[in-house]
């Protein structure tokens, strides 16, 4: 442990922390775009700047590791005009849209440019316009409404190990793209999303459909669950609205740390599909009829007896789901093997 | 294994190959009987001097000359302004601006007969009849050249030229004689500071990643020259790119590394070239590779090719780039000394630093302080241009006055106009007024007058120059090259330019100014790298020392230098003789008068596209 001094007060923090993590601790809020835990500090934003004694720079707090006798002011006059600048210097080259934004009210820029009193971007001037690339089935990028956090890149590079984005052109006309410009459908791109859910303005943003009506943050609800998809179970939360779901937002927790795949992220529509199966299906004079689950089984269990009887165990074949969990998995193999007395079990692995 | 004597026996070979332009060999050791130099740096070979050396040894092959006379290619002289540069030895005879057609009569004059060709001498290198040799000329007569000591002098692709000129001893002393940490600390003592723009102590430098923590270390040299005007980095490498190699393998042996890479711009082919020759030649007599000297040093060099970025002359987006990634700065700290290259302790110095560094080693700490002042001692490189008459590279003690520069080595402002003010640093420097002129130039000056040394571009600004346009002209530069990484660079650059363009349209208003100030201020203090935090000084600079001048196209809606387009008037005076051209090429077809008579524009119809003043025979047409 070492001492150092935040705002004043001498704290003793953890040595290798960051003076944004030692801040946090303490409950001190510090504005951050660009930052996320999970990803290696870009420093780019400039919003977590805070006053270091000694320095006539300020410092970014999200890449600044602690070190003993360390005095920092995190509110202090200097860094207040300096963040409230950046605010403006990024909402100036913004689309002043927040009434029709989908992101608005979910938005880090609108909060902070809340907290700080940027009320609109008082630099005239040039705007990014870029074209939004809606090249991808599932979400779409604008680059007038990018703030170049570079979250999605660095997700896309550090954490999914796709690279399929990257920051292309330099100076005022930099923007989040493509290998030669080609569109992200071009692109490696794996669709899992996960640049779209780090995005902490409305860049990046899944696409609406009639199953994603207009709908404003605060008339919808979470409802956490865990991803029926497969077995590794990752944390997400349904976003509802009128019993409909309408959005999937992973969970930074334990087995997923805030990533999807493109199934968990975009592949919930098929809940509200009308060609759904909602009851089990036995065919009956070449014409499948909905039946209840004890007809079901007892139906599994009457052919299986009688093929097994007539023709042996090897008549028999199983084929289990990736969407069940490896126990699931287990258990029907060993159905297989120890009950019915076949090796004929196979396994998707493929959904 | 190359050994001590073997670099003897090739400075006894070579000298009498160079004695006729070798100052400690006399002349009568000499194989030839004269020596002609063509420069072949960037600039003379861009006005042909290719072909002039071409011409030259065919000319001399013809004539069966060449026994008696040899042709040596050699690196940028510096005074670029002359060129294409011939020098002849041994009497230094200094042809300036030489064109194909007189190769001929240098030959069959100079060369043949011994007779100088006066008409094509050097403006400087005659006065009152009398031919003052090269180094007598009043251009370089006031500079003392450590770190372009062999630029201009040897032949760049041939090593033993740069071993006859002692080439290669500062390493051998080093790995006999001295320990890693003694050859540290002599570059700790030598005050020796990074001549790439921040001036930090290179021996600290050294020091640090020497005691850095890791089993693998790198040598970095930034050859990634950007800074518009500046070529000294360039030129070093054009024309003794050994130096820089030999430095390298010092700073390798001094920190414990074993690998180094040269990151320079693609856009200097010559000096990629050369260097390249250099590495090559290098490997081949042993110097560079495994068991140096026998010592059991190993050192290997490597090339690595800049695509032009401005940017990733900044250390950490230079480290980005060898890598691999998009040429983008990383926070600091961790520094490059503790986690550089692939995360790995690594030295990272310039051209121009490394350039100084063999001589450092071979004739000590003490000889090199000798130079300079004595907190920036030794000399500094500066590539002088804008309103003076001699253009070019030059290199003098630190502590030299700007006066001294500007008008004894720089021959003074052309036209005999009024001097206005030196830009230093480039884009990330600021301007120095008449009012310090007088003032010794070094780092502490320079900071303390709101400029910087930079990598060393020094533009000369007359009474025409109008200080908006300036600072307008170095933050189109940082707009251009920002990398777009961080915001208040990004954005905040862009912003100022546009206020900047604002004013010097008349438009601005005085709250525009404030503005200018206060974002400048956030800019300076937030960005990320030194590029976004050194990028307002121009505009800071000249707001500081010319703010009547801002104030005058803001209030008066006027440029007093008479640059900023949008705020002038075309005129006609009555020196007009009513020949009509005028009228004739008025694209918009606002000057009206009859023939013989004064014409007159109609200012507010006119569009200010100057086609008038250009074609103006008696140039009745002005603006104000």
């Amino acid at each position: 442990m070492i001492k150092i001094i935040i705002n004043g007060t001498e704290c003793m923090v953890e040595e290798g922390i960051t003076v944004l993590q030692a801040c946090r601790n303490m409950g001190i809020e510090i504005p951050t775009l660009c930052y996320d835990e999970r990803l290696r500090a870009h420093a780019a934003c400039r919003l977590c700047i805070v006053e270091v004694e000694g320095k006539s720079n300020l410092m970014t707090s999200c890449s600044l590791e602690v070190y003993e006798g360390l005095n920092v002011q995190t509110h202090s006059e200097k860094v207040m005009r300096a963040r409230k600048d950046l605010l403006d210097l990024l909402f100036s080259n913004h689309p002043n849209d927040c009434l029709t934004c989908d992101k608005s009210g979910d938005c880090k820029l609108q909060d902070y440019c809340y907290e700080y009193g940027v009320a609109r971007g008082t630099y005239e001037g040039e705007k990014r316009s870029l074209k939004i690339d809606m090249t991808n089935p599932f979400y779409y990028y604008d680059p007038s409404k990018c703030i170049l956090c570079g979250k999605c890149v660095r997700a896309c590079q550090e954490l999914q190990g796709t690279s399929a984005i990257e920051l292309n052109g330099r100076g005022f006309e930099t923007h989040v793209g493509t290998p030669f410009e080609l569109g992200i459908n071009k692109s490696t791109c794996v669709s899992c999303g996960n640049c779209v859910s780090v995005c902490p303005v409305g860049a990046l943003m899944p696409k609406r459909s009639k199953y994603i009506p207009k709908t404003r943050i605060w008339d919808q609800r979470e409802v956490r669950t865990t991803c029926s998809y497969c077995g590794v179970g990752c944390q997400i939360n349904l976003v509802v609205k009128d019993n409909n779901i309408i959005g999937v937002k992973p969970l930074n927790v334990t087995p997923n740390n805030g990533l999807l795949c493109v199934k968990g992220k975009f592949g919930y529509k098929f809940i509200n599909s009308p060609d759904r199966l909602k009851t089990p299906l036995i065919r009956k004079n070449g014409k499948l009829e909905e039946a209840s689950w004890e007809q079901a089984y007892a139906y599994i269990v009457e052919r299986t007896n009688e093929i097994k009887e007539k023709y042996g165990s090897d008549a028999i074949g199983g084929f289990a789901s990736a969407r069940c969990t490896n126990e699931d998995n287990y258990l029907f193999q060993k159905l297989f093997r120890a009950v019915i007395g076949t090796n004929n079990i196979d396994h998707c692995a493929r959904l | 294994m190359i050994t001590m004597k073997d670099l003897e026996i090739i400075k006894k070979n070579t000298l009498p190959k160079i004695a006729l332009r070798h100052n400690d060999t006399k002349e009568d050791e000499s194989v030839f009987k004269k020596q002609v130099l063509i420069c072949r740096g960037t600039g003379c070979t861009s006005s042909k001097s290719d072909k002039i050396e071409k011409k030259f040894r065919n000319i001399l092959d013809e004539k069966g000359m060449t026994e008696d006379v040899d042709v040596v290619r050699t690196g940028c002289f510096g005074l670029c302004e002359a060129g294409p540069v011939v020098v002849v030895y041994p009497e230094g005879t200094f042809y300036s601006h030489i064109d194909l057609e007189d190769v001929e009569t240098i030959v069959d004059s100079d060369l043949t007969n011994n007779e100088v060709v006066k008409d094509l001498l050097y403006k400087g290198a005659i006065e009152d009849d009398v031919i003052k040799a090269i180094d007598e000329v009043q251009f370089y007569a006031k500079q003392e050249r450590i770190a372009l000591k062999n630029c201009g002098m040897i032949d760049p692709e041939c090593i033993e030229e740069y071993i006859a000129y002692d080439g290669y001893v500062a390493l051998y002393k080093a790995l006999t004689e001295m320990t890693p940490d003694e050859v540290t600390a002599e570059m700790k003592e030598s005050g020796l500071r990074g001549r790439g723009g921040g001036g930090f102590p290179a021996g600290l430098k050294w020091e640090f990643t020497a005691n850095a923590t890791g089993d693998i270390k790198y040598v970095l040299c930034n050859a990634d020259e950007g800074d518009p005007g500046a070529f000294m980095d360039r030129s070093i490498l054009e024309g003794d790119p050994h130096s820089v190699i030999e430095a390298m393998e010092l700073a390798g042996y001094a920190i414990g590394s074993e690998q180094g890479y040269v990151y320079i711009r693609a856009e200097y082919p010559i000096a990629v070239q050369r260097l390249q020759i250099a590495i090559d030649q290098a490997k081949e007599r042993g110097l560079l590779g495994k068991n140096i000297f026998g010592t059991g040093f190993n050192f290997d060099l490597e090339i690595r090719l800049g695509a032009g970025a401005f940017v990733c002359g900044e250390e950490t987006a230079l480290i980005a780039s060898i890598e691999g990634e998009r040429g983008m700065p990383r926070n600091k700290p961790p520094f490059p000394a503790n986690k550089g290259l692939w995360q790995k302790p690594t030295l990272i110095n310039n051209v121009e630093t490394y350039a100084n560094v063999p001589q450092i080693i071979r004739k000590g700490a003490k000889w090199f302080k000798t130079y300079g002042t004595e907190g920036s001692p030794g000399t500094k490189v500066f590539a002088l241009g804008g309103k003076v008459n001699n253009t070019g590279l030059v290199e003098i003690p630190m502590g030299t006055t700007l006066r001294e520069v500007v008008y004894d080595i720089g021959g003074g402002i052309p036209g005999g106009k009024k001097f206005k003010a030196v830009q230093t640093g480039g884009p990330s420097g600021g301007c120095i007024t008449a009012d310090d002129i007088d003032t010794p130039i070094d780092f502490e000056n320079l900071s303390a007058m709101g400029s910087m040394m930079g990598s060393g571009g020094m533009i000369v600004m007359d009474e025409e120059t109008c200080m908006v346009d300036i600072a307008r002209f170095y933050l189109d530069f940082t707009v251009e090259e920002s990398c777009g990484k961080c915001t208040p660079c990004r954005e905040g650059t862009k912003r100022m330019l546009e206020l900047l363009e604002k004013i010097s349209e008349g438009k601005g208003t005085m709250a525009d100014l404030k503005r200018l100030e206060s974002l400048a201020e956030t800019i300076k203090i937030s960005s990320l790298c030194g590029l976004g935090q050194t990028a307002p000084n121009p505009v800071l600079s000249t707001m500081k020392y010319f703010r009547e001048e801002y104030e005058a196209h803001v209030k008066d809606k006027k440029c007093p230098a008479g640059v900023c387009q949008e705020l002038l008037e075309f005129h006609i005076t009555d020196n007009c003789i009513g020949c009509t051209k005028c009228a004739r090429n008025c694209p918009v077809n606002c000057i009206d008068g009859k023939v013989k008579e004064k014409h007159i524009i109609n200012t507010e119809a006119c569009i200010k596209c100057g086609n008038c003043q250009t074609v103006c025979p008696v140039g009745a047409v002005i603006k104000r």
